[in-house]
C-alpha cells in the first residue's frame, strides 16, 4: 500500500506488483512446518507412553517387603538329634522355615494347635526364608540357641498386596491371598514390622522360581562379560581393519567389494549372526552353550561392521592438510597415522564403539539361538559358564505369569534403558568435547 | 651457545658461497612429466634450482606449477594415480631413484602449504615434532633449543614465547603460517618449498612472511608458487613461467618482468590472462 504513494512521489508511474506465487510458497512453507512438528509429536507421544507404562508397572521392583522377625535359633528344630558335631549336612537339611514360621506364630499371636489359621499362615513368608537362614546359620554356628532380629523376604503374593497392586473387592475365592493374611499384614504393618526396603536383591539374585528371590544378578554379570569380550576383540579388529582399509589399501576393485560387504554386514539382522555363532563357535569348535565368551564372540561379529564404518569415517574426516603436513616433515605413513591422523579420529572412533556396544548389550535374538536363555541360578565365575544376559533376562521375565514377574521385567527395562542410555550419553559428551573445527 | 651455532652456521654458509659462488644447483628437474591417470599435467620440464636463491614458479591456474613443486619432495606420491617421469637431483642424486627414502628426502626438502596446517598441538610440539621423528635432540635441553632457535628464524619467537604451550591452533593465520615455516625449518631442511604460503593471509600478514622469505634465503634454498606477479617479483631472484604444463620461460626474475622473451610471459604479467 505504502510503495504507491512513494512512487508517485518519485514521478514515476506505479507498476502493478506482479505474482509470483509468495502466497503458495509461504503456505506450502507452513504446511511442512506443520507436518513435521506432528511427525516430532507422535513421535515423542509414542515414547512417552512407552517410557511411562514401563515406569509405571516397573518402579515397584526396586522395592521389596520384608518382614522383621525375632528369630530364635532353636536348637530342637535344626538340629534335634544333636548329630551336627559328626554330621555336617544336618546344617544343610534342617527345617529352617520353621524357624521362620514358629517367630510369625509368636508374633501373631496364633495359637499353634489351630490347623486351619497354621495353613493360611503357609505361603505369608517367602520360601526364600529357608537360604536365608541357612546362611546365617552355616556362616556362624553359635548363633544357635539365641534370638537375633532378622528382615525375611515376604512372599511375592504378600509383597504384591502389601504394594497395593491385588484388588481387594474381588471375592475372597478368587485372589491368591486370604482375608486373613491381609489382616496380618495390616497388624505386622501397624507395628512397623513389616516394610519396604530398597529391592537389592534384584540385583543379586539369579534365576528363580519364586518372584521374590529371583533377580538380574547372573544376567548382569553375563552382559558384563560379552561387554568386555566385544569391546577387547571388536574394539582392536575393527580399529585395525578401518586404518588398513583407509589409508593403507590400494584403492581398486576389491577393496570396494570388500567395503559393500562391510556395509552389508552392518544390515544383516542380528539373528542370523546368531545362527553363524551356533554353526560356527558350538557345532564346528565345540565351545560350551550359553556360555558368556561364545555370546561376546557373536555379539562381536555383530557389532564389527558399525564399528568399522564409523571409524572409517572418523578418520576420512581428518582433514588432509593433517596429512600433508606430516608427511611433508618426513614422517612415515605409520607414523602420520598413528601420531595425527588416529588421535583426531578417536573421539569419533569411541563414539561408534560405545553406540556398537549399546547395540550389542540390548541384542537378544542371536542370544537365543547360542542357548543363553538357560534358567541360570549361580553366577558365572568365568565367561565360559552358563549365563544368560540382560535383555533375555527381560525376555524370560515376560513369558511368566505372575504379577510380581512382570513388575521385575519392567524394572529390568528400567535398568537396561538406564545403561543404555549412560552409553549413549557418554557418547554424545565424547563427541561434543573432543569435537574439532579445522 | 646459540649464537655460537647460529654465527658457525652463517660462516659455513659463507665460505660455501665465497668457494662456490652463488650459483651452485641445488635441485634440477631434467624432463619432467607428471601424469594424474591418463592426463598428463606437466610436460618435459627442465628447470634448475639455485642454492640460495629463491625461485618463483608462476603462471596462471591449472598450469602445473604446484604439480611441480610437489614433484621436488614427492608429495605426488601420495596419490594413488600420480606417475612422475623424467629425472629430478638433489645434490646430483636422483630423488625417484629406488636407494633414495622417500621420508630422508622430505627431511632434506621441507614444504610449506598454502592454507596454514600446524598440527592441533601445541606451538612446541608443532615445533619439535619433526625433530623428534628424525631423532635430532637427544635430550630436552637440545629440543628446547631447535624450537627457539626455529622459531626466531621464522621471526615468530617473539609473539609465542610465553604460550609455547597454548595450541598452535589458536594463533591468526599469519602467525600460523610463520609457525609452519618454523615446523619446517626445525629439521634442517636444504631445501624449503612453499605452494603459494601468502594466500589465505592478510596484506601485512603476507608482507611479514615475505621479509621471512628473504631473510630464509641466506640460509636455505627455497621454491615458491606464487599467484601474485609482485611478489614474485619481490621475493625472488629467478621465476619460472608456466603455462598449460609446459615451462615457458625461465630466468632471472628482474629479465623476466622487465623484459621477457616470450610473448606469453610477457601477456601474463602485464595481467593480459591469467
Amino acid at each position: 500500500m505504502t510503495d504507491i504513494p512513494l512512487d508517485t512521489m518519485a514521478g514515476t508511474v506505479a507498476r502493478p506488483r506482479r505474482d509470483i506465487g509468495l502466497k503458495a510458497r509461504y503456505a506450502a512453507e507452513r504446511r511442512f512446518r506443520i507436518y513435521g512438528v506432528i511427525a516430532i509429536s507422535v513421535g515423542l507421544a509414542f515414547l512417552a507412553i512407552m517410557l511411562i507404562t514401563i515406569v509405571a508397572k516397573g518402579y515397584t521392583a526396586f522395592w521389596q517387603t520384608t518382614v522383621t522377625l525375632p528369630i530364635t535359633f532353636d536348637e530342637k528344630v535344626i538340629d534335634p538329634s544333636g548329630k551336627r558335631a559328626t554330621d555336617s549336612s544336618v546344617l544343610i537339611k534342617a527345617n529352617y522355615p520353621k524357624l521362620a514360621e514358629n517367630a510369625l506364630v509368636t508374633k501373631l499371636g496364633i495359637d499353634p494347635a489351630n490347623k486351619p489359621m497354621m495353613l493360611k499362615l503357609k505361603g505369608f513368608l517367602s520360601e526364600g526364608a529357608r537360604v536365608q537362614l541357612r546362611d546365617i546359620v552355616t556362616a556362624d554356628p553359635s548363633v544357635i540357641g539365641t534370638t537375633r532380629d532378622v528382615n525375611i523376604l515376604a512372599a511375592a503374593n504378600l509383597d504384591s498386596a502389601f504394594k497395593g497392586q491385588i484388588d481387594l473387592s474381588v471375592d475372597e475365592g478368587r485372589r491368591k491371598v486370604s482375608n486373613q493374611q491381609i489382616d496380618w499384614m495390616n497388624k505386622l504393618r501397624a507395628d512397623g514390622v513389616m516394610d519396604e526396603h530398597f529391592n537389592t536383591g534384584l540385583f543379586s539374585y539369579g534365576a528363580s522360581s519364586r518372584p521374590e528371590t529371583s533377580g538380574m544378578g547372573v544376567a548382569i554379570i553375563g552382559s558384563f562379560y560379552m561387554m568386555i569380550i566385544v569391546l577387547l576383540l571388536a574394539l582392536p579388529i575393527g580399529v585395525a581393519a578401518s586404518i588398513y582399509l583407509e589409508e593403507f589399501a590400494k584403492k581398486n576393485r576389491f577393496t570396494d567389494l570388500i567395503e559393500v560387504n562391510i556395509n552389508n554386514l552392518a544390515a544383516v539382522p542380528s539373528i542370523v549372526f546368531g545362527l553363524l555363532g551356533l554353526a560356527v563357535f558350538i557345532n564346528f569348535l565345540g565351545m560350551p552353550r550359553s556360555a558368556a565368551f561364545v555370546g561376546g564372540l557373536v555379539l562381536t561379529l555383530m557389532t564389527l561392521p558399525t564399528i568399522i564404518i564409523a571409524t572409517r569415517a572418523a578418520l576420512a574426516a581428518v582433514p588432509p592438510s593433517i596429512r600433508s603436513a606430516a608427511l611433508g616433515l618426513g614422517a612415515s605413513k605409520m607414523q602420520m597415522v598413528f601420531q595425527h591422523i588416529l588421535p583426531l579420529a578417536a573421539p569419533g572412533i569411541l563414539t561408534g564403539t560405545i553406540i556398537g556396544l549399546a547395540r550389542a548389550l540390548g541384542e537378544t535374538a542371536p542370544l537365543l539361538l547360542i542357548g543363553m536363555v538357560a534358567f541360570v541360578a549361580d553366577y558365572p565365575a568365568t565367561p565360559f559358564d552358563p549365563a544368560t544376559a540382560l535383555p533375555v533376562q527381560i525376555y524370560l521375565w515376560s513369558n511368566e505369569a505372575e504379577r510380581a514377574f512382570v513388575e521385575r521385567m519392567s524394572g529390568a527395562i528400567i535398568v537396561l534403558l538406564i545403561f543404555l542410555m549412560a552409553m549413549n550419553i557418554t557418547a554424545i559428551v565424547l563427541r561434543r568435547r573432543f569435537e574439532r573445527r579445522w | 651457545m646459540n649464537i655460537m651455532t647460529e654465527q658457525t652456521l652463517e660462516n659455513a654458509v659463507g665460505d660455501k658461497m665465497n668457494a662456490k659462488s652463488n650459483e651452485v644447483i641445488k635441485m634440477r628437474g631434467d624432463k619432467v612429466g607428471v601424469f594424474y591417470g591418463e592426463k598428463q599435467a606437466l610436460f618435459d620440464v627442465n628447470l634448475d634450482v639455485r642454492q640460495n636463491q629463491v625461485t618463483a614458479l608462476i603462471g596462471p591456474s591449472g598450469c602445473g606449477k604446484s604439480t611441480f613443486l610437489r614433484c621436488l619432495n614427492r608429495m605426488n606420491d601420495t596419490i594413488d594415480s600420480a606417475r612422475v617421469t623424467g629425472k629430478i637431483t638433489l645434490d646430483e642424486d636422483d630423488i625417484y631413484d629406488k636407494n633414495i627414502d622417500v621420508v630422508e628426502l622430505r627431511a632434506r626438502v621441507g614444504m610449506v602449504f598454502q592454507k596454514p596446517n600446524p598440527f592441533p598441538k601445541s606451538i612446541y610440539e608443532n615445533v619439535a615434532y619433526g625433530p623428534r621423528i628424525h631423532g635430532l635432540a637427544k635430550r630436552k635441553s637440545d629440543m628446547d633449543q631447535i624450537v627457539e632457535s626455529s622459531l626466531k628464524k621464522a621471526a615468530i619467537w617473539n609473539e609465542v614465547k610465553d604460550r609455547l604451550q597454548e595450541p598452535g591452533t589458536g594463533l591468526s593465520g599469519g602467525q600460523q603460517q610463520r609457525l609452519c615455516i618454523a615446523r619446517a625449518i626445525a629439521v634442517s631442511p636444504e631445501v624449503i618449498l612453499m605452494d603459494e604460503p601468502c594466500s589465505a593471509l592478510d596484506p601485512i600478514a603476507t608482507a611479514r612472511v615475505e621479509e621471512l622469505i628473504d631473510e630464509l634465503r641466506q640460509n636455505y634454498t627455497i621454491v615458491i608458487v606464487t599467484h601474485s606477479m609482485q611478489q614474485a617479483a619481490r621475493v625472488s631472484q629467478r621465476t619460472a613461467m608456466f603455462h598449460l604444463g609446459y615451462l615457458v620461460e625461465e630466468g632471472a626474475t628482474d629479465k623476466m618482468f622487465t623484459n621477457p622473451d616470450d610473448k606469453r610471459t610477457q601477456d601474463y604479467i602485464t595481467g593480459r590472462f591469467g
